[in-house]
């Protein structure tokens, strides 16, 4: 079957090295480090090993085997509220989609990971601060809903910081939403798994972040509730530097596991190995197109 | 300080003038320009709230607070404890009968005063308190009991120890247990819903709302400090957010309004907790012949349906990337 016009990889290309700036200075060990080189080592640094924030894109590069089939592209943001500050809402908008180069702050679709078909969904830091909206919620629940009826494992890649404010209630209506189709789609005995990157807090953490059946952490990542500025202005006092982390939350108890970004793939396909039979996929699930479009 | 408060002395003053005099002489000319006086002077301060005066209103110091809706119950006996942690004050859960109807509560509870609001942590919510609610909704769930929810709090409790035990999984967990409950269930929101930390709760086949509360994605305060890094700057963020309940009526997020009289709810505090049991009730009458399968279906399309569309007119798989 000949790969339509739609599916032709890009493999090659890495949307945050694509920047004006050659060069990135890593913010732990002052390292100038090309930004080329960065992309190439998935924005980790080579020195001391800081993790830098993630494209979108990028990060779904660094996971599936080949081709990703993009969903709920055509689920698009609208002013709800006709929010103005310093600038309209939808100004903040046009502003975010030029600098991140995505349409909204989840990326969702369907791809494989070493031959495991599964639905993936990727937030980004660089929409709004990852804040979940009316998009956000509508397609991790859209995604959800069409992994459901395929029966796919879910992924999802959170960064977030919190419910966005400019969608008010709409906003925090999102959690509902999403809790609800990670319940359905759990209670069907399908896979949820969720990474949490940097950084994960409010509304996401607590609703479909914290939901899943499996919970990996990114190593150094802060994951949290409350912001930590708030916890700060309440209790009058610096809180300790680990505070939030991966790390932290991995001694406390809350997350199955804290990994390495560069060791993230090969794990991630190591718990699909266990959760997921292999004998039992066939061969059109192994081929994306096809279980993406059916 | 509260802006209501301060508005509303001069009338509070003047009241008591006019109790006095009618006391008196309920007949005199006094007495009738003064009534007509304070008819005047109560539609000028509350005729038209702004957001941020209702923010104000729901914080009212005097305004019913859930133990004042818990004490209007026929019978009431409260459980405690999430098993695990502790029993957490600021949410106070327990089997009632509400018009001779079997139910389980779930309340947030504020202070009266300065003493009780440090015992209750001014209604913030801890994960113990979530922990509590939650095991509660699973055996309103066995036992087949409808819950019903009183929603009043700024938010969820940000403090160090809430965080060491995930707030977040605390919340994530009460949304999922609701989503799954085979029974039905009423939220109200009767004086501050802020944020994911009365979302916990009011996850809910119908959902009312006192005229005069607030249902915000985050305090006044807390999207003030988060978009502008100035929490002084709330009564503008109140201005934005959309908070009140005509508000949330217009977008399909509330179900229901009770009325408030004139002044706040705190004017006739009997009367109104009388009017909010009498609405859950009939809520309550409402679900009651449906099934589990059809009420978890209903919240499910509830839920669905806010927030955004398709745009049909797009490409529906536009990109792909890899």
């Amino acid at each position: 079957m000949p790969v339509p016009e739609w599916l032709r990889l890009r493999r090659d290309k890495n949307v945050q090295a694509e920047d004006a700036s050659l060069w990135e200075k890593c913010p732990k060990c002052n390292e100038m480090l090309y930004r080329k080189d960065l992309g190439a080592s998935q924005w980790v640094c080579p020195r001391c090993g800081y993790h830098f924030r993630m494209h979108a894109y990028d990060r779904i590069n660094s996971l599936v085997d080949g081709d990703f089939v993009e969903i709920g592209t055509d689920i698009l943001p609208t002013d709800p509220l006709g929010w103005v500050d310093k600038r309209p809402y939808k100004a903040k908008l046009d502003k975010d989609r030029e600098k991140s180069k995505l349409s909204e702050a989840v990326v969702t679709g369907f791809a494989t990971l070493d031959g495991f078909p599964v639905a993936l969904g990727v937030m980004d830091f660089n929409f709004r601060g990852g804040t979940m909206g009316t998009v956000v919620g509508e397609r991790i629940t859209n995604l959800l809903e069409e992994a459901r009826r395929r029966r796919l494992p879910c992924i999802v890649f959170t960064a977030s910081g919190g419910a966005r404010m400019e969608e008010g209630m709409l906003a925090l209506m999102q959690m509902a939403k999403t809790t609800q189709a990670v319940q359905r789609f759990m209670a069907d005995g399908n896979l949820f798994m969720t990474v949490l990157t940097d950084p994960t807090t409010g509304g996401v953490s607590a609703s479909f972040a914290f939901q899943a059946d499996l919970i990996v952490a990114e190593a150094r990542a802060a994951i949290g509730f409350a912001g930590r500025r708030v916890i700060e202005q309440t209790i009058r006092q610096k809180l300790p530097d680990n505070f939030q982390t991966a790390e932290f939350l991995l001694e406390k108890g809350h997350v199955d596991m804290v990994v390495d970004r560069r060791e993230l793939r090969e794990t991630l396909v190591r718990l699909l190995d266990y959760a997921v039979d292999r004998s039992r996929l066939t061969p059109a699930l192994k081929a994306v197109p096809e279980f993406a479009l059916q | 300080m509260n802006l209501i408060v301060e508005r509303e002395k001069g009338l509070v003053e003047l009241e008591a003038r006019v109790t006095a005099l009618r006391e008196r002489d309920a007949a005199s000319d006094e007495v009738r320009v003064l009534e007509r006086k304070v008819e005047e002077l109560r539609r000028d301060i509350f005729g038209h709230l702004t957001p941020w005066e209702r923010v104000n209103m729901a914080r009212h110091p005097k305004r019913p607070i859930a133990s004042d809706y818990l004490a209007a119950l026929d019978r009431f006996d409260e459980l405690h404890g999430d098993r695990h942690f502790r029993d957490d004050p600021a949410l106070i859960a327990g089997f009632a009968k509400l018009n001779g109807r079997r139910v389980m509560v779930l309340a947030q509870q504020k202070g009266r005063d300065t003493k009780e609001n440090i015992r209750r942590n001014f209604g913030m919510v801890s994960p113990e308190g979530y922990r509590k609610a939650r095991r509660l909704m699973e055996l309103a769930s066995h036992l087949g009991l409808p819950i019903v929810t009183f929603v009043d709090t700024t938010g969820a409790d940000p403090g160090i120890g809430s965080e060491e035990r995930s707030q977040a999984e605390a919340i994530a967990a009460c949304l999922t247990t609701l989503t799954e409950a085979n029974v039905p269930i009423v939220a109200t929101i009767i004086g501050e819903g802020g944020s994911g930390g009365a979302l916990a709760i009011a996850l809910a086949d119908h959902v009312i709302m006192a005229e005069n509360a607030v249902y915000s994605v985050a305090s006044p305060e807390g999207c003030a400090a988060i978009l502008w890094g100035d929490s002084a700057r709330a009564p503008e963020a109140a201005e934005h957010l959309k908070l009140t309940s005509q508000d949330l009526l217009g977008f399909g997020i509330i179900d229901e309004i009770v009325a408030e009289p004139l002044g706040g709810a705190h004017r006739d505090a009997a009367g109104f907790v009388g009017r909010m049991l009498a609405t859950i009730d009939n809520a309550l009458a409402g679900l009651a012949p449906l099934s589990a399968d059809a009420l978890r279906d209903a919240r499910y399309t509830k839920y669905r349906r806010i927030g955004a569309r398709r745009d049909e007119s797009g490409p529906r798989m536009a990109s792909v990337l890899t």
